[in-house]
């Protein structure tokens, strides 16, 4: 194309075709979802699941661009708590999780980090929420690879500035913790007050 | 003000401490070592320990019996049915109850099988630790085959809790002999493929020939058992010496090591998966027809067909549910031989419906000892082999 | 296993050499287990691994059970293995709780089987048995600076309550 090829309308629709402008933040937030660095820690059952098999060949991790595991925290950006967070474990995963650089990301894989799981007792920290923060939690115990590659894509999404809609922002709803502690969420909506008090008169009679 | 340093002084001769873990790309779960290093030699060598303990002998005393197995197979998180069996022969050694030959029989393929998948875990792991980074994905590659098949019969992957006192919760569905055959047929091709990129390679023998030889009396003394033991020349398995399961019916070879050094203990895993392979087969065609469980109503769940027809077995179902069998006071220790040694189960029971103490004797624990003596003055390059080859599973270790 | 007459035969030798070191035999479910006075444990463990008929040479396992209410309280147990003739026979040491701070005490076996090191340790962390003799008794499993002997039966599992909504509407 050579100038003067193109005039007026016909050289602004050309150009609206091939152009695409965006912000430099959501090309950035494209980028770095794209070539996440997890780091390669595993702690128990859930390891062997991802970040070991998630990564082989038939669960690949490397076609979204999380290849490059990396073993120093000074290189990752991601840490996937997989498996159970033990007492004597938690100052260690905590100070890991300091050494990462900004910007970084947790994932609490499965049903023991994220809420202690099965082991309600004196050696497994109940969650790892207790001690630091974590971006997304993924069911499962444990989880399948599968489950692990669906929230990998909404971390990615959640990166890209663009998060799933959580249960509490689709139900305008309040989760039983907050609730009973009495926080911001524990008072619902007047719709959805009165939506629930119908139900109930419902189901009574 | 300032001190002299004596440029002249020998400095390889200073000991130095490290710490490695419990974060490391090398460890093999979350195992710390303190190493006293002389340049690159290691002097001593410390394991800390318990950084995922999990407290599961305490969880399980508070739990009715059948509740205890999800909680028992996180143990030793890659050989799962190990565990099982452990806990269920326990306590069917306790209440004195039979499993019927078709439960024998099936709970034997389920084990020969987690033994296959073990041993790929341990292949891979180890290999991309001593830099065959390719070895991961092939051996991952049959893993998966192995864990379709254990998603067949039971319904997941990992952690099934498949074995239930009394035999199996479930028989396995149909296509599952068909297709655990060709896995079967398919093994020893796939080792072979194996054990061409590795046996002869030069890379693989110059790091492990000769390193990390523990005397066969050394490691009796330290109570290691499994492939390490047999490494080193002593033919002790405990699949012939007791009589549990389909074993005695079987035929099936150990294989046993001369020198006991890590080449040796990569070879006698790899045999063993070849004989695994083996026994699998052997099994299927041995498998009757006939219950997958015992029929004992006192112990075990009564089949959902009868729950709308009898109300026995609907109260038999309700009391077992609810609060689980009483088991009459008395303990028993049974051990089997799992993929890394003699994995024992203690169980005493005080007459309730829970479990008064679960104790499992893991082999990892026990084999961690020998890890010095492995370790001690050698490389630290080789210490990494030997803890590769040493197969240590933390979950196991730390319970 | 040594069944139940063999299990007899082996309590009176002990009897002849190291008198009063065996209180009670018992054989349940097939497995023989021999009841020892705690503080001749060392000298019962020694005969029965080198005694020329006997060579129990493989200690299996060395784990605690914790008795309550039953007094007294700690069993200590030695699972025993003759690798030769295939046998194991399981010694048991009880001991009591001592008043006060005091931590039960017995010696360790760690010169006769080298095995027990990691075990004896274990033992010490769950249930606060003290084994004399033992190159490092230290904790092994827990912290460091945990306080408390968890597998104790009077000691709690632990853990949190989980938040049900029915709960904190109708208690509080």
């Amino acid at each position: 194309m050579l100038r003067g090829d193109l005039e007026g309308e016909d050289l602004e629709r050309y150009v609206e075709e091939r152009v695409v402008t965006t912000t430099f933040e959501k090309m950035l937030n494209y980028a770095r979802s794209n070539s996440i660095f997890p780091l390669t820690f595993g702690l128990a059952c859930c390891a062997i699941e991802a970040p070991i098999s998630v990564v082989t060949a038939r669960y690949d991790l490397a076609r979204f661009g999380a290849e490059a595991l990396r073993a120093s925290p000074r290189q990752a950006d991601l840490i996937i708590l997989s498996g159970r967070v033990s007492i004597k474990m938690a100052p260690v995963v905590r100070r890991l999780y300091d050494q990462m650089l900004e910007p970084k990301w947790a994932i609490s894989m499965g049903a023991c980090s994220s809420s202690g799981g099965m082991f309600s007792n004196y050696a497994v920290v109940q969650g790892a929420d207790k001690f630091m923060p974590i971006d997304l939690h993924i069911p499962g115990c444990p989880p399948r690879p599968e489950a692990v590659l669906y929230g990998f894509t909404k971390l990615q999404r959640k990166i890209q500035g663009n998060p799933d809609q959580s249960w509490r922002g689709r139900y305008n709803a309040a989760g039983t913790e907050e609730w009973a502690r009495g926080g911001p969420a524990s008072t619902p909506s007047a719709e959805a007050a009165a939506a629930y008090l119908e139900a109930r008169e419902l189901s009574r009679a | 003000m300032a001190e002299q340093i004596d440029l002249t002084a020998d400095r390889t001769t200073e000991l130095m401490t490290v710490n490695i873990g419990p974060h490391h790309p090398a460890t093999h779960g979350v195992l710390r070592l303190i190493v006293d290093l002389e340049g690159e030699v290691v002097r001593d060598l410390k394991p800390v320990i318990g950084y995922v303990h999990t407290g599961i002998e305490k969880s399980c005393e508070d739990k009715s019996y059948w509740k205890v197995i999800p909680f028992v197979e996180r143990m030793d998180y890659v050989s799962y049915f190990f565990q099982m069996e452990a806990y269920c022969g326990a306590v069917e050694r306790l209440v004195g109850l039979e499993i019927p030959p078709r439960a024998k029989y099936l709970r034997t393929i389920f084990l020969e099988l987690n033994r296959i998948h073990s041993h790929l875990v341990w292949l891979g792991t180890t290999a991309l630790d001593l830099g065959a980074i390719s070895m991961l994905w092939y051996c991952f590659r049959e893993r998966d085959r192995i864990l379709d098949l254990f998603e067949m019969a039971t319904g997941q992957r990992m952690h099934t809790r498949y074995f239930q006192v009394g035999g199996v919760i479930e028989d396995i569905p149909l296509g599952f002999e068909a297709k655990c055959r060709s896995f079967v047929e398919d093994m020893p091709v796939r080792v072979g493929q194996y054990e061409a990129l590795l046996d002869r390679n030069e890379v693989f023998l110059q790091r492990t020939k000769g390193v990390g030889i523990v005397s066969r009396e050394r490691l009796l003394e330290l109570g290691v058992t499994g492939p390490l033991l047999r490494a080193a020349g002593e033919p002790w398995d405990l699949r012939k010496t007791f009589d549990y399961l389909a074993y005695p019916e079987l035929d099936f070879k150990i294989p046993v090591g001369t020198v006991g050094d890590n080449y040796d203990r990569y070879r006698v895993r790899v045999a063993e998966m070849v004989e695994s392979a083996s026994i699998v087969g052997q099994a299927l065609d041995r498998l009757e027809d006939g219950p997958f469980i015992a029929d004992d109503r006192k112990y075990v769940l009564p089949p959902r067909s009868e729950l709308s027809t009898s109300m026995e077995s609907l109260i038999h179902h309700f009391k077992l549910v609810t609060e689980g069998f009483r088991v009459d006071p008395g303990e028993v220790y049974y051990a089997i031989e799992s993929p890394r040694g003699e994995l024992g189960c203690f169980v005493l029971a005080d007459g309730s419906s829970k479990p008064s103490r679960v104790h499992f004797r893991d082999p990892s624990f026990v084999n961690l000892q020998a890890f010095k003596d492995m370790a001690l003055d050698s490389y630290v390059a080789d210490m990494i082999c030997s803890l590769g080859m040493l197969d240590p599973i933390l979950g196991g270790v730390d319970r | 296993m040594p069944d139940a007459p063999g299990l007899e035969l082996i309590r009176g030798e002990i009897e002849r050499d190291h008198p009063g070191a065996v209180l009670a035999t018992s054989f349940d479910r097939d497995q023989p287990a021999l009841i020892v006075d705690p503080e001749q444990i060392l000298a019962v463990l020694s005969w029965l691994r080198d005694t020329p008929g006997q060579r129990y040479r493989f200690l299996s396992s060395l784990h605690v059970a914790d008795y309550l209410p039953a007094a007294p309280r700690f069993g200590v147990h030695y699972e025993l293995l003759n690798r030769d003739r295939v046998e194991r026979i399981r010694v048991k040491a009880m001991l009591a709780d001592p008043e006060g701070d005091a931590l039960p005490e017995i010696d360790s076996c760690t010169e006769l089987f080298p095995t027990a090191n990691f075990q004896e340790r274990e033992a010490f962390d769950f249930f606060g048995i003290v084994f004399d003799g033992h190159p490092d008794l230290t904790r092994i499993l827990l912290p460091d600076d945990y306080v408390g002997w968890p597998q104790r039966r009077d000691f709690p599992v632990g853990g949190e309550p989980v938040t049900f909504t029915y709960n904190e509407r109708n208690y509080g």
